[in-house]
């Protein structure tokens, strides 16, 4: 080893002699480009060192098309040029379209093919160019089985998209950074990650301590957004919530933390959190997970009820009733998909309705959906008249067109990025099933 | 008149009109209505922060704890660079976080912009710098509230 000091001159970081001669250009310009990024990006933080990645499959967040991101394409194009690729392979977010199962007018399609998203097939051949994994590859929760993206404890990773970040730290106990999209792609190139941060043990450690103290087991999506709100990027290690989930990591456990963990990133900027006696760091090192100065924050009914009171709502006319709802920001599991339809099947008979009272689309990842449709839930639910596609609502929200629209969703990450509004599930299926009053 | 020292991220001399988020700032929900409508100016339009919703930034000397919110949050900053529809700085009272770093490294390495970012400013900088407020950047990471 020696440092990059002596030879590149501007460097601290100890790199190896292979990384200084990419960093000095003997395997092309753009190559060394991609390093001088990773490395300056981990000088910021103070990384001593770049750290190999350890499981074969990156996660990238960008897989939206948008007209205006030149400067992706324009790397990406150029990246392809030097004949650069990851190592291993990659998944990517979901897809912004699909007008097979979420239907369009004429008019969106006009300005989602020619304006928004008028990039995307010449995007989605970049992305198999550098290396994506597979046609399946698009979505949000790669780390479901039916996907297959699933590191392991103590994997290195360098993925991006913030809830699968957190799912995979917090979860699964892989080691991640919340790394931005394009950062996620040259780690992955290159095949190392800046050592800081949530890499490291001390940056794993909980500065905050939260107190689960509610009535009754609290909405995973309201939780996560007050915990966000509050820890923004800090790690928090939550008491309390074992005693509404127990103590194993099971399907249904696994789900609720998907949720809560979208809701903390996005509302705040949390990349790991411990659930005292039910996450992995958590079960193995309990309160030496927690640093000595930790803040506290109590967490009770009526904490969830200001919370859930401060979201502004956006809809156009909110007198008006929701004309629309989107289930599944992050995709949702296989068991979600079948409770949904257990609870929309009997809602349906309560209201004595045979379908859904609005347009109501459910997303998963492809993997995930062909699994279902193997399922006898999968009929059922789309015999109430519910829609069911691989589409990231966001992306899909997120377009002026749709602000004539009433939509309504349960995800907290949903909420955030468009004008969408917020209901908790029984209130979101009450709406679904045509319930009076909603 | 205050001044205050930070760490230089990407250094640059800058007097310009302080837009102040007292709150960490979403990137991707600040910055996108202006991406999406191709606005030769960014407007900020997150709804859950106040303190930049509706307001220019584009030029301005953008004040704020971190950013926070997706991780496409470092691809769009390189993004509005690239159009030089981007804040002329950004000071951050607290470490710079993972995203806002990225951005502003994408910019400097890809684009050759010329956006400044200074952080570890302090707290006291962001209780007492205000929206309207002059502010002179100086390359050393000198910040003053004129």
């Amino acid at each position: 080893m020696s440092t990059a000091e002596t030879r590149a001159g501007e460097y601290k970081m100890e790199l190896t002699q292979e990384q200084l001669d990419i960093l000095e250009g003997k395997k092309g310009e753009t190559m060394a480009k991609v390093i001088k990024t990773v490395v300056m990006f981990g000088e910021i933080f103070g990384a001593k060192r770049l750290v190999p990645i350890t499981h074969n499959s990156g996660h990238l967040v960008t897989s939206f098309g948008i007209g205006i991101l030149a400067p992706l394409y324009r790397t990406m194009d150029e990246l392809i040029n030097a004949g650069i690729k990851v190592k291993g392979d990659f998944t990517v977010d979901p897809r912004p379209l699909d007008y097979k199962n979420v239907k369009c007018t004429m008019l969106e399609k006009l300005l989602f093919n020619k304006i928004l998203y008028s990039k995307q097939e010449q995007y989605e051949s970049q992305l198999k160019k550098v290396g994506l994994k597979d046609e399946d590859g698009f979505t949000c929760t790669c780390y479901l089985p039916e996907v297959g993206n699933t590191p392991k404890e103590g994997d290195i990773l360098a993925w991006a998209e913030s809830s699968a970040v957190v799912y995979a730290n917090s979860v699964l106990g892989a080691r991640c950074n919340r790394n931005s999209g394009m950062l996620d792609l040259f780690s992955s190139i290159v095949g190392y990650v800046p050592e800081f941060g949530l890499l490291t043990d001390e940056g794993r450690k909980a500065s905050w301590k939260v107190y689960v103290n509610t009535t009754k087991k609290p909405e995973a999506q309201v939780l996560g957004s007050a915990i966000g709100m509050k820890v923004m990027e800090d790690v928090p290690y939550v008491y309390g919530l074992d005693k509404f989930l127990g103590t194993e990591l099971n399907d249904e456990n696994k789900s609720y933390l998907k949720d809560f963990g979208a809701a903390t990133a996005s509302n705040g900027a949390v990349g790991l959190y411990h659930i005292d006696n039910l996450t992995p760091e958590a079960k193995r090192c309990g309160e030496e997970l927690i640093k000595p100065d930790a803040k506290e924050y109590i967490i009770d009914d009526a904490e969830l009820e200001r919370i859930k009171n401060s979201y502004p709502i956006m809809w156009k006319d909110p007198n008006k009733k929701a004309d629309k709802c989107f289930i599944g920001c992050p995709h949702l599991t296989l068991q979600q998909l079948k409770d949904w339809t257990d609870k929309i099947e009997k809602g349906l008979k309560e209201t004595g309705r045979k379908k859904v009272a609005l347009t109501t689309v459910f997303t998963a990842a492809p993997g995930v959906v062909k699994e279902f449709q193997k399922s006898e839930h999968y009929p059922r639910l789309m015999a109430a008249g519910a829609k069911l596609s691989s589409i990231c609502p966001l992306m899909y929200t997120n377009n002026p067109l749709t602000k004539k629209y009433n939509i309504a969703t349960n995800s907290n990450k949903l909420r955030t990025y468009s004008a969408a509004r917020f209901y908790e599930d029984d209130e979101m299926l009450a709406i679904i099933v045509g319930k009076e009053g909603h | 008149m205050k001044s205050f020292k930070g760490r230089v991220i990407a250094g640059g001399n800058f007097k310009g009109e302080a837009v102040v988020s007292r709150q960490g700032l979403n990137t991707l929900a600040t910055f996108q209505k202006s991406a999406l409508t191709r606005s030769k100016e960014v407007i900020g339009s997150d709804q859950n922060n106040p303190d930049v919703f509706g307001k220019k930034l584009t030029g301005k000397v953008l004040c704020l704890p971190q950013t926070i919110g997706s991780t496409t949050g470092g691809l769009v900053i390189q993004t509005v660079c690239s159009l030089k529809a981007n804040p002329a700085a950004f000071l951050f009272s607290e470490h710079i976080d993972s995203l806002a770093a990225s951005g502003i490294v994408l910019a400097k390495v890809w684009e050759n912009s010329d956006v400044i970012a200074i952080d570890l400013l302090g707290q006291e900088f962001l209780d007492t710098v205000k929206t309207g407020d002059t502010v002179e950047i100086k390359e050393d990471g000198t910040v003053t509230i004129l």
